[in-house]
């Protein structure tokens, strides 16, 4: 098999086509799908729509409820701390406010708490790897906001809701989109750089599922400029990170408050007995979980530990029945399937052709809608397969400098060029094979717009919540939902530790969780939270011996 | 058409049992050293992939595994070459013959301060990273980025002042450590040009008016009726106006662009 530009040759004869077609392309744009239309293609291709993928959860409060497999594992797994092996005598840490996740949502919640009068070292961040090792980090196209004067916050909360397929918790919804101009003003004054116009104007681009051009973007590196800015924010405070320590469970009260955790020294194996008085979740996301057998573009501590913790308390869980495939997940080369190529791409005027070069879906569909359409095209014989046998379809990269201008893929998406080059692959000539990839955990822990959950003590903000995006959720509006729930948890916290007074410590939920998988009739083989998924080679595994 | 094309529907339809067989046949297996310890592995897999290949389970060194986090610096040589290569393990294939070694730590401190009490001057990045200064202009640094980025260009801006210069190729920086660790100054280049994007993105670049009036908008309640009513409303209702907004995007592409 001859390589040429980066591609094997048969892939390069569909590219010849691909150019063949773009002028064409570009003039005879393919229309948006009508609602029933994307009702239609969602039920037929979608996973959240197949036979097998999702199973009614058998204990705790969410019982009879559809999630999606492996998180119904998870939650029916044995809880991984047995409460006779902690001695919650010794407390190691004593704080106001603890918050479990170093990412954008913990982040940010920190500096608010600050903000709110939390003194800094009544504060206390742990996290599973390092301080701001997490999916914020890798967000790629942008934030929404409703800054312009022909948008407005009212057209944001209808694409929200909308997009969601119209089961949001609309309160949430509303918070999104009314919190999203302040939290760029936020962002200013620590010194983000957006893009912006020579007149000082955001260059603001169009998502998929916006009726309006409000995508904030910082070249394709957004999440990563955000997440430097709120992280060295945090570390000129000096407030105190506990790295590579994940809670592993939740502590409660003899009142039933959420009272700290327990978390465990990946390095030294050891565990730290943690009282606070408000407890902040932001875990984060499911992706390493990879539901459906999907591949994914997360980061590798996201495996769900937050909806496990928070469910073994009894808080309830939000749309899991869902998840969301980002539609250009990279298919070739190899080295870097699942990885994202950011939506940016077609915000910028991509479109996704097929094997033939024929275009087949309007390009800024809602992602499930999108990529649905991608799937479709595949599984009906009009994409490519390549050398591994994964199939994708052609996202035509090039347009993007005939539409904007030479030089606007090197300025606008670095991240991108940069990862093809590696490979030989020179996206401003040539498209890239995308198919979808897990991207995000739609729902999760329900959250009101205080980011209380139902156990008192017990706050959530970011990927780990469910009712912000209902079932689905628009581009841009991740980064979005951290800063404005990481926001509210923060200073809603903050208030509460105040005033809560925390009883005798105890982890008799786990024993009382125990005893309802014994009451369903399940004998659980694995325990949860996992912390991080598995990927040894199967020859290591299977040679392996559990004696050091 | 192709006969390659033939051939990969062939494979296809007998299914992934013989995948790695044929990858093998086909890309074959390379020898790499991890910390010295020779493991064979298929050619093809990223550094990251093939340590996992080999048996190790990561705790440090690996966190978003798609070149965003700096996680995974790795360090390496190719047996009997000259060139110490340096690299992030998620994004780098390994090749025969590697010595491998990762660095998921680097000890550099960072200067502290408030964002919102220090003056945005020419000489702001030398009071807070004097050791710029010591830049002896040996570009190693550069020679180290894992993102090809001109480190030892945007040192040179900070000496000279120019904030938003340094602040613009330094853009792309995730922030690995691996300059600091290179550099025979002991200078700390990324913690540098993050003091110096945020002085740009807070007092360099100008700011928006439309954002400014949406603020004063919002403070005055001026949506807070319509969400509301958006809220209250019935879900036929809300799916009609919904089906019925216009898409700004939609006539942006029939108009071809811009």
């Amino acid at each position: 098999m001859k390589i040429i530009n980066g591609y094997p040759d048969y892939m390069m004869e569909s590219i010849e086509r691909v150019e063949e077609k773009r002028e064409r392309n570009m003039k005879e744009p393919v229309k948006p799908m009508s609602l029933k239309d994307r009702e239609e293609i969602l039920s037929k291709y979608h996973p959240d729509y197949m036979e097998g993928t999702r199973r009614k959860v058998r204990v705790g409060v969410d019982k009879g409820k559809l999630m999606y497999n492996g998180i119904v594992d998870l939650l029916e797994a044995k809880p991984v701390v047995d409460p006779k092996d902690i001695d919650l005598g010794k407390i190691d840490y004593d704080v106001d406010i603890l918050i479990i996740g170093g990412g954008g949502a913990g982040t940010v919640a920190a500096l608010f708490a600050y903000e709110s009068g939390v003194p800094r070292d009544r504060i206390l961040i742990v996290t599973k790897l390092r301080h701001g090792d997490a999916n914020s980090m890798m967000a790629q196209g942008g934030i929404q906001a409703a800054d312009r004067p022909e948008d407005s916050p009212v057209l944001h909360y209808l694409d929200i809701y909308g997009g969601g397929h119209f089961t949001n918790k609309p309160e949430l919804a509303r918070a999104l989109a009314l919190d999203a101009p302040g939290i760029i003003r936020w962002h200013e004054e620590l010194g983000v750089m957006y893009d912006r116009q020579d007149d000082g104007e955001f260059l603001e681009l169009s998502g998929g599922g916006t009726c309006r051009n409000r995508l904030h973007s910082c070249k394709d590196y957004s999440g990563m400029e955000l997440m430097r800015n709120i992280r060295d924010r945090a570390r000129n405070l000096q407030i105190p990170v506990l790295e590579f320590c994940p809670v592993v469970e939740l502590l409660m009260d003899d009142k039933g408050q959420v009272a700290g955790g327990v978390a465990f020294n990946l390095e030294t194996y050891e565990y730290y007995v943690i009282r606070a008085k408000a407890t902040i979740l932001a875990t984060g996301g499911s992706g390493r979980l990879h539901l459906s057998n999907y591949p994914t573009t997360n980061h590798y501590g996201a495996t769900g530990d937050g909806l496990v913790m928070a469910y073994h308390v009894g808080a309830n869980l939000l749309d899991l029945d869902t998840i969301q495939i980002h539609p250009t997940g990279d298919a070739y080369p190899e080295a870097i399937v699942g990885v994202l190529s950011t939506e940016k791409i077609r915000g910028l005027g991509a479109i996704p052709v097929n094997k033939n070069g024929d275009p087949f879906v309007f390009p800024l569909e809602p992602r499930d809608v999108e990529s649905a359409a991608l799937i479709r095209e595949c599984k009906e014989g009009r994409g490519i397969v390549t050398p591994t046998g994964m199939p994708g379809v052609w996202l035509d990269t090039p347009m993007i400098e005939i539409i904007h201008g030479e030089g606007t893929i090197q300025s606008q998406l670095s991240g991108e060029v940069r990862k093809f080059k590696r490979f030989g692959i020179d996206i401003t000539k040539y498209p890239i094979l995308v198919y979808p990839t897990l991207h995000y955990q739609n729902g999760g822990v329900e959250i009101n717009e205080k980011t209380e959950t139902r156990v008192p003590g017990l706050f959530a903000a970011g990927e780990v919540t469910g009712g912000v995006h209902g079932k689905n959720r628009l581009m841009g509006n991740s980064l979005l939902d951290y800063n404005v729930f990481g926001r509210r948890a923060g200073i809603y916290a903050a208030k509460y530790a105040k005033k809560a007074k925390i009883g005798k410590l105890t982890l008799s939920h786990l024993e009382k969780y125990s005893r309802m998988l014994e009451e369903a009739n399940i004998r659980p083989t694995k325990t949860a939270p996992i912390l991080l998924p598995e990927y040894r080679g199967e020859m290591a595994i299977s040679r392996s011996l559990d004696i050091f | 058409m192709s006969k390659s094309k033939q051939v990969v529907i062939e494979k296809k339809k007998t299914g992934r049992a013989n995948k790695s067989e044929d990858d093998k046949e086909k890309q074959g297996v390379v020898e790499v050293f991890i910390m010295g310890k020779s493991y064979r592995v298929p050619a093809g897999l990223t550094i990251m992939k093939a340590l996992e290949y080999a048996g190790y389970r990561f705790i440090r060194g690996c966190g978003c595994r798609a070149g965003f986090c700096g996680a995974c610096s790795t360090v390496y040589r190719i047996e009997d070459e000259q060139k110490l290569g340096f690299d992030l393990a998620c994004q780098k294939l390994v090749e025969d013959k590697m010595y491998l070694v990762q660095l998921p730590f680097v000890p550099a401190a960072k200067a502290v301060y408030d964002i919102n009490k220090l003056e945005p001057s020419d000489s702001v990045l030398l009071t807070y990273y004097p050791e710029i200064a010591r830049c002896v202009s040996c570009n190693t640094c550069t020679k180290s980025c894992p993102q090809d980025i001109e480190v030892m260009k945007y040192i040179q801006s900070a000496i000279r002042g120019d904030i938003a210069k340094c602040a613009e190729i330094s853009f792309d920086c995730i922030q690995c450590g691996l300059c600091a660790m290179r550099c025979p100054a002991d200078i700390k280049h990324y913690h540098v040009a993050q003091l110096a994007r945020r002085i740009r993105g807070k007092y360099l670049d100008p700011k928006s008016k439309n954002l400014a009036k949406r603020l004063k908008e919002i403070e005055e309640r001026k949506f807070d009726e319509e969400i509301e009513k958006l809220m209250k409303m019935d879900k036929k209702e809300i799916m009609e106006l919904y089906r019925n907004r216009k898409i700004e995007a939609e006539e942006s592409v029939i108009a071809g662009g811009d």
